[in-house]
C-alpha cells in the first residue's frame, strides 16, 4: 500500500470510527455517573448486552424502535437496581456483583432468545422502520462538493441515526448535570467522601441509587444502538467486550465527561482502522497484526494507570460500601 | 449493620449462610426455567442425573471442577493479601502457551510423567509472568489491580490469537490451533481412579491434572497457614499499614502473592490443553477465570471449601450441558445464567441474610451482673 492509499484509508476510517464509538460513549458516560458516585461498575458490559436484547425483541414485536429503546432502558435500569441492591444496600463486593450481572446477561439473553424466537439466541431480523434510520441532511449533494468541509458534511455530519446525535448530546448534558447541578455536586462528593455528604444530612444510599440508575439509563441507549441502530437484530454476545473498552475509555479520560468523548472516539477510530487494515501492509512498517490495534486501547489504559501519561486519580471512595457510623 | 450483633457461630457462617444463598440462586434459576415454559423439577433432575448420575457424567464434572479448583485457588491466594485478581482468565490463557510450548518440545522426547513437571512449571511461569506487571503497578504505583488485570485479560487474548493465527498454527491448516501433542505431551486419563468405585468414565477427559490440583490445594493451605510468607500475606491482607509497620515489605509481598496467584491460574491450562484437547486452541479458558472468583468466595478462600465449590460448579457445568441436550428449549447458556445467579447470591449478596441470621444465632455476650440487676 502506498502512503497515499494509507492516508486515504485513515480518512475513510473516520465515519466508521464514529459509528463504533457511539456505544462506547453512552456506556462510558454510564460508568462515569456510577463511578463518580463511588460505585465500581464492571457490569456495564452485561447491561449493554441485556439492553440490546430487550431493544431488539421489543422493536421486533412492536415494530417501533422507540419502544425498543424504552424497553432497553427499563431492562438496563433494572439491572442497575440489582447492582445497587447488592453493592449499596447489602454492602456486597461491587466487582463480584458486576461479574455476576455480566454472566446473567450473557446467559439470559440467549436462553430467552432461544425460548422466544428459536433462532439459536438471535432475534429475528428487524424491518427497516423498526430501526433507527439515518438522517439525510439537506443539500448533501451541493455542500458535498466543497473540498474538506463537504466531505465532513456528507460522511460525518449527515447520514447518522438518531442515537448517534443523541450520544453527542449526552456528553454536554452529562457534563452539565455533573458539574452544574446540585445533584451532580453531591454525586461527585459522595464518590470522594460519603461521610461528609452524610454529615450534611443527605442520604448516601438514595444518592448512590440515583447514580446507578443514571448509569442504567445510559446503558439502555448503548444497547439499543447495538441491536436496533447499528445492526438489525440481537446476536449472541454482540457487545463483545465493548463494556470493558468503555471502562478503559472512562479511565483513560480520568473520569471526566468531555475527555470521555475523545477517548471513546479514539478507541472507536482505532477499531475502525484495524478493520480496514486487515491483511494490508502499512507503508514503512509492513503488515501490522490487527491484534495490536485490538489491544491498543487496553495497553494505553494500563500505561496511563501506571502514571506515565499524567496521573489518573479514581474517585476516592470508589468500591467502598458506605457504613454509617454507629 | 450486623457486625454489632456479634460473630455468628461457624456452622452458620460456613454452612447455613452459603446453603441459603445457593437455595435462593437455584430458586430463581428454577423461575427462569418455569418462565420459558419448562418444568423446573424435571430440569433439575436432568441436570443432576447428567452430572453425577453415571460414570461419564462424573468424569466430566470432575474435569470441569479441576479447572475451577485452579482458578479458585488463584483468586483465594490474592484475596488473602487483600488483592482482587480478576485476571485469572488471561493468566490461564497465557499459562496454556507455557504448557503447550513444553508439550510441543518435550512431548516428542519423553513420556508424560517426565514432561509433566516441566509442563506444570511452564504453565505456572507464563501465568505468573502475566500477573507480574499488574502486581508491580499495584505495589509501586498504586494502579488499581482490578482494572489492570481486566486490561491484561484483553491484551492476553489479543496476543494469544495473534500467536495462534500467525505463529503456532499448523502450516496450511485453517483452524487457529497448534498440532496435536505427541503421547508424551498429554496428561493420561484417570479412568482407573473412578473404576475403583465401579464407574466407567468412557470419553470424559478426567485426567491427571485433577491430582495436580489437589496437590496444589495442600500446597496453598500449607503456604497460607504454615509458612512465614503466608503469614506476611495474611498480615498485609488484613491491614497493610500494620504489616508495613511490622517490617513486612509491602512491594515484595504483593508481587510475590500475585505471582503465585497468576501461577495457579496458569496451571489451570494443563487440564483443558494437555488433558483434554491435546492441543492449544483459541478461547480454551471459557470463563473459568471468572468462575474462580465465585469459587473462592463460596469456599471462603480455604482450599477445602474451594474443592467443594469447584465440584458444585463442575456439576452445574456438566449438568447444564446435559440439560440443553435433553430439553432443547433450554439452551446451553442456562448454565451461564445459573453461574451468574450463584455468583450474585453467594458472592455479591453474600450478607443478605446476615442481619436476619445474626438476630437468631448471634452469640450474645452474657448480660453482666450490673445490667441484670437493673433489669
Amino acid at each position: 500500500m502506498t502512503l497515499m492509499e494509507f492516508l486515504l484509508l485513515l480518512r475513510d476510517a473516520i465515519p466508521g470510527g464514529i459509528r463504533l464509538a457511539i456505544p462506547l460513549i453512552f456506556t462510558a458516560l454510564a460508568g462515569l455517573f456510577s463511578e463518580r458516585a463511588g460505585i465500581f461498575d464492571i457490569g456495564l458490559e452485561g447491561k449493554m448486552l441485556a439492553a440490546a436484547f430487550a431493544a431488539a425483541s421489543l422493536a421486533f414485536v412492536t415494530g417501533s424502535p422507540w419502544l425498543g429503546l424504552a424497553g432497553a432502558i427499563v431492562v438496563a435500569m433494572a439491572m442497575s437496581l440489582v447492582h445497587g441492591f447488592a453493592s449499596i444496600t447489602n454492602k456486597g463486593n461491587q466487582i463480584v456483583s458486576g461479574v455476576a450481572l455480566n454472566f446473567i446477561a450473557a446467559g439470559l439473553t440467549v436462553v430467552l432468545g432461544q425460548a422466544w424466537f428459536s433462532q439459536g439466541g438471535r432475534t429475528p431480523q428487524l424491518a427497516n422502520d423498526a430501526r433507527f434510520g439515518a438522517w439525510e441532511w439537506p443539500a448533501v449533494d451541493a455542500i458535498g462538493e466543497i473540498p474538506v468541509i463537504g466531505w465532513i458534511y456528507r460522511f460525518v455530519i449527515s447520514g447518522q441515526n438518531t442515537l448517534t446525535y443523541l450520544a453527542f448530546l449526552a456528553v454536554p448534558i452529562s457534563w452539565w448535570v455533573l458539574y452544574r447541578t446540585r445533584f451532580g455536586l453531591r454525586l461527585r462528593a459522595v464518590g470522594e467522601n460519603p461521610g461528609a455528604v452524610d454529615t450534611a444530612g443527605i442520604s448516601v444510599t438514595f444518592l448512590r441509587y440515583r447514580a446507578v440508575l443514571c448509569a442504567g439509563f445510559l446503558c439502555g441507549f448503548a444497547g439499543a444502538y447495538l441491536s436496533v441502530a447499528q445492526s438489525a437484530a440481537f446476536i449472541k454476545d454482540m457487545s463483545a467486550g465493548k463494556g470493558y473498552i468503555a471502562l478503559a475509555a472512562l479511565i483513560f479520560a480520568k473520569w471526566r465527561p468531555v475527555p470521555v468523548l475523545f477517548a471513546c472516539l479514539l478507541f472507536g477510530y482505532l477499531d475502525s482502522v484495524a478493520i480496514r487494515l486487515q491483511g494490508k501492509s502499512m507503508p514503512f512498517v509492513g503488515e501490522v497484526p490487527v491484534q495490536i490495534f485490538q489491544a491498543l486501547p487496553y495497553i494505553l489504559t494500563v500505561v496511563l494507570l501506571a502514571g506515565f501519561i499524567g496521573v489518573a486519580n479514581p474517585p476516592k471512595a470508589g468500591g467502598v460500601p458506605y457504613t454509617k457510623e454507629r | 449493620m450486623s457486625a454489632a450483633a456479634g460473630p455468628l457461630p461457624p456452622w452458620v457462617n460456613y454452612g447455613l449462610m452459603p446453603v441459603l444463598n445457593l437455595t435462593v440462586a437455584f430458586l430463581i434459576s428454577g423461575l427462569v426455567v418455569w418462565f420459558i415454559g419448562e418444568s423446573p423439577w424435571e430440569a433439575m433432575t436432568v441436570l443432576l442425573q447428567g452430572a453425577v448420575g453415571y460414570g461419564e457424567g462424573i468424569g466430566f464434572t470432575l474435569f470441569y471442577a479441576t479447572n475451577f479448583i485452579f482458578t479458585g485457588l488463584a483468586v483465594a491466594v490474592a484475596f488473602h493479601c487483600g488483592l482482587f485478581n480478576i485476571g485469572g482468565e488471561g493468566q490461564a490463557y497465557l499459562g496454556g502457551l507455557g504448557a503447550a510450548l513444553v508439550a510441543l518440545s518435550l512431548g516428542d522426547l519423553m513420556p508424560w510423567w517426565a514432561t509433566m513437571p516441566f509442563a506444570v512449571l511452564g504453565a505456572a511461569l507464563f501465568g505468573a509472568a502475566w500477573a507480574l506487571i499488574p502486581a508491580w503497578l499495584q505495589a509501586t504505583r498504586g494502579s488499581h489491580i482490578v482494572i489492570t488485570t481486566i486490561m491484561f485479560n484483553f491484551i492476553g487474548s489479543a496476543l494469544m490469537v495473534y500467536l495462534l493465527v500467525n505463529v503456532l498454527i499448523v502450516p496450511g491448516a485453517m483452524a487457529p490451533e497448534t498440532r496435536i501433542f505427541a503421547e508424551g505431551g498429554q496428561m493420561p486419563k484417570l479412568g482407573w481412579l473412578l473404576a475403583l468405585f465401579g464407574l466407567d468414565i468412557r470419553a470424559a477427559p478426567f485426567n491427571v491434572s485433577f491430582l495436580v490440583a489437589l496437590v496444589m490445594c495442600v500446597v496453598v493451605w500449607a503456604l497460607i497457614w504454615r509458612t512465614r510468607l503466608g503469614y506476611e500475606i495474611r498480615a498485609t491482607g488484613t491491614n497493610p499499614t500494620a504489616a508495613i509497620y511490622a517490617g513486612i515489605p509491602y512491594v515484595r509481598t504483593v508481587v510475590v502473592t500475585m505471582l503465585i496467584s497468576g501461577g495457579l491460574a496458569g496451571m489451570m491450562a494443563l487440564n483443558p490443553v494437555m488433558g483434554a484437547s491435546a492441543r492449544l486452541q483459541v478461547e480454551f479458558v471459557g470463563g473459568a477465570g471468572f468462575v474462580g472468583i465465585a469459587v473462592a468466595l463460596m469456599g471462603r478462600s480455604h482450599p477445602f471449601g474451594i474443592v467443594l465449590a469447584a465440584i458444585l460448579f463442575g456439576i452445574l457445568y456438566q449438568g447444564g450441558n446435559e440439560l440443553s441436550f435433553w430439553i432443547p428449549t433450554i439452551s446451553r447458556e442456562m448454565v451461564v445464567v445459573i453461574q451468574g445467579l450463584v455468583i450474585l447470591f453467594a458472592g455479591a449478596l453474600e450478607y443478605m441474610f446476615r442481619p436476619a441470621l445474626a438476630r437468631i444465632f448471634a452469640r450474645r455476650p452474657k448480660p453482666s451482673p450490673a445490667v441484670a440487676a437493673k433489669a
